[in-house]
């Protein structure tokens, strides 16, 4: 007994906390998959679930060493559901949410009144709105932005000086959006997009493609690579190897820019990938990292403070004493003038990490990882006082 | 001796000449490298600071140690779920040891009959009795444990753990975790220092390397690194040694491609000095005149001049060296 009781006091001793108990809710929004040419790669059901289900059980590993105490509530609201009842639910028990929901959704339940005093993660909305006029003091990012990724591809055409480019837009929302943010970022590393034309076809490219899109591309204007803007993977995987010209594809397809892939390797990320793979299944794919990195991010911030309210967590979290793990060989924290976790970006192919952004040359005053989206001078976010 | 007369007689005589001379053992001194990509290790020569061995191992070699009498190697072959006993002189692998799933890094007791090994996807410690070829304890620590390290008596082993950003300090005898001493992000090695009564942990993501007073577990210093033209971020410390009087220490600093010479006394940089790329873990030769450097990217070892605190050469190895260990 005695043994016992003087474990436990060194225990405490040296911990920085003891005895916290911390709720995390996941809250998801379920949104209607748009219609896709090919089904061989269905959105697995429970996309960042498991992210944040890893994420808890990491942090509750490091818990029990401190007193801590965790737990992770889930809600899906189903297509057409109440979002907000289901918000008030889950912020009657805890302030801290990791929410799946798109741009328009998450602002709802940022602005709800009972979510003033909460810290929410967002996990799966890249708009960049919600990081420049849209931002929200209570609305940390964890998923890269579009800007974020596009950035990152940016710098790799320009370092490989493959700067003549051409880009198929799909007529989705989030992929004019993703064509929006490539153009920027083409813009702001000065390169010149030479033609653009928009993928409205209703043919069955399964059977056509290699008669189809030969043609299509061979009025567009001599460039280096030809950009896919087709973020919900409707079209652009049967672009490759049938345009007119030789050359390779990135964006959407061929060459991706990520927070995650199952091919990132480096960085002790494999240890990482086996965890997921343990728990889920299946590989663990950019939501889930965002996911997961949401609540290890309020784990680490809740070490490290030993507190577990809101407003000391979101004071260390946009502090510069913050910083997170995150696998990717740097040090991750948050844009203390959006709220976004800044992170390194994978290149990757279905089969390798091709590069990682910020590559090498991109020089930044403060922060390299700032070199990728919207940097503090340009921020037109009001809501976090900078 | 008469069948020998070629043209490589000369060299053989004088060999066997020096070896007789000075009455030392005919295996000269050797620095063992596991290769993590290869499943190799490399053996380089101090003497001609060549490779002169490659042995196969079983798959991802990480942790590399010797028996306190070096009769056996013990590797951890991470992706084999097993740790490797190899016969030096042959290569040959004389049996596996129990070692838990995946074990990355692991310290030998001064017993010489315990291991002590940190088991990276289980968040376990695995003590493995050498002699019985039994796991006897497992202790639950942190996530992904890595950094490994005894006591000079023996009494205290410590894990360190990558993600829970812990040194997880364990009792060798009840075999239970005495104290949890946070430390910075991502935590990869651990040495006792001052003659036992210090413990040091570099953290890799936190860019620190934290002196902890074993005694009290109270952190004494927290060494930082600044190296001219490598932005802070890429300045991760990983293994660290201490020379002879434990008055210096290395500091193998990652992608910054550098290794820190830290005052042990002071706590203050010296000097960086350039080495291969992702410079990870580190080895002496037997008069601490020599270190040995893995670089994981480039593939190769470099070996510095301890005394004039310079790389005097790059020795190519095999792919994503990890591990290095002297044999005398």
């Amino acid at each position: 007994m005695f043994l016992r009781l003087a474990t436990a006091l060194c225990l405490s001793a040296s911990a920085a906390v003891a005895d916290v108990s911390v709720t995390i809710h996941y809250l998801r929004q379920e949104v209607e998959q748009p219609p896709v040419l090919s089904n061989l790669d269905p959105i697995p059901g429970d996309l960042g679930l498991k992210g944040a289900e890893l994420g808890l059980a990491d942090n509750a590993t490091t818990g029990r060493f401190l007193g801590q105490t965790w737990a992770l509530e889930v809600t899906e609201v189903p297509v057409g559901g109440d979002l907000a009842a289901a918000a008030r639910a889950a912020l009657a028990t805890t302030d801290l949410i990791v929410l799946d929901a798109p741009a328009d959704a998450a602002l709802a339940l940022a602005d709800l009144p009972e979510a003033a005093g909460a810290l929410i993660f967002n996990s799966a909305a890249p708009d960049d709105r919600l990081r420049g006029a849209d931002c929200r003091a209570n609305l940390l990012h964890t998923l890269p932005s579009n800007a974020m990724r596009t950035d990152a591809l940016a710098q790799f055409l320009l370092n490989r000086r493959w700067d003549d480019l051409a880009m198929i837009t799909g007529t989705h929302p989030d992929d004019t959006a993703f064509a929006e943010a490539l153009r920027n970022s083409l813009t702001k590393f000065g390169m010149r997009l030479k033609s653009e034309k928009t993928w409205a076809f209703d043919a069955d490219m399964r059977r056509t493609a290699s008669q189809e899109v030969p043609l299509f591309t061979q009025d567009l204007k001599d460039h280096d690579v030809l950009l896919i803007a087709d973020e919900i993977h409707d079209f652009g995987r049967y672009i490759a190897y049938n345009t007119w010209t030789p050359r390779p594809v990135a964006g959407s397809e061929g060459l991706v820019p990520v927070a995650w892939a199952q091919v990132v390797e480096q960085w002790g990320a494999a240890q990482l990938q086996s965890r997921f793979t343990d728990l889920a299944a299946r590989p663990m794919r950019s939501r889930d990292y965002a996911a997961w990195a949401a609540v290890r991010a309020i784990g680490e911030a809740v070490t490290r403070t030993g507190a577990a309210d809101t407003a000391t967590l979101r004071a260390y979290l946009l502090g510069p004493d913050f910083e997170l793990a995150g696998f990717k060989g740097r040090p991750l924290s948050f844009r203390d003038w959006n709220g976004q976790l800044r992170q390194p970006i994978p290149l990757v192919t279905r089969r390798a990490v091709v590069a990682q952004a910020p590559l090498e040359g991109f020089l930044h005053q403060v922060n390299e990882l700032d070199t990728l989206g919207r940097d503090a001078p340009e921020s037109d976010c009001p809501a976090f006082g900078k | 001796m008469m069948f020998l007369l070629g043209k490589n007689t000369h060299k053989t005589l004088t060999a066997c000449l020096a070896a007789c001379l000075l009455g030392a053992p005919v295996a000269a001194e050797e620095i063992w490298v596991t290769n993590e990509k290869d499943d190799t290790i490399s053996v380089i020569d101090v003497a001609t600071l060549e490779v002169v061995r490659t042995i196969p191992t079983g798959d991802r070699p990480r942790g590399i140690t010797f028996s306190h009498d070096h009769s056996v190697v013990y590797i951890c072959a991470s992706d084999s779920d097993t740790v490797q006993v190899m016969d030096p002189d042959t290569g040959e692998v004389l049996f596996d040891l129990p070692s838990g799933e995946d074990p990355e890094q692991f310290v030998l007791h001064p017993d010489n009959r315990h291991l002590y090994i940190a088991n990276e996807d289980d968040a376990i410690t695995t003590v493995v009795d050498v002699v019985s070829r039994t796991v006897v304890a497992q202790i639950d620590v942190g996530i992904e444990p890595e950094g490994m390290a005894v006591s000079p008596d023996g009494k205290l082993a410590i894990t360190t753990s990558e993600t829970t950003n812990m040194a997880h300090w364990i009792d060798t005898e009840t075999r239970e975790l005495v104290a949890n001493t946070l430390v910075d992000s991502r935590p990869r090695h651990a040495e006792f220092a001052a003659g036992g009564t210090q413990l040091w942990v570099s953290a890799e993501i936190g860019g620190t390397v934290s002196v902890f007073d074993v005694e009290t577990k109270a952190e004494l210093a927290k060494i930082d690194f600044a190296v001219k033209g490598v932005h802070p971020d890429r300045v991760q410390p990983v293994g660290f040694e201490f020379d002879g009087e434990e008055k210096t220490a290395f500091v193998a600093l990652g992608p910054s491609n550098h290794v820190a010479v830290v005052n042990a006394e002071t706590f203050e940089v010296e000097q960086y000095i350039l080495v291969g790329r992702r410079v990870w873990h580190m080895a002496f030769n037997s008069d601490k005149s020599l270190l040995f450097t893995t670089n994981g990217i480039s593939g190769d070892v470099t070996v510095i001049d301890v005394a004039k605190r310079e790389a005097i050469k790059t020795i190519k190895v095999g792919r994503f060296p990890w591990g290095a260990a002297l044999r005398p």
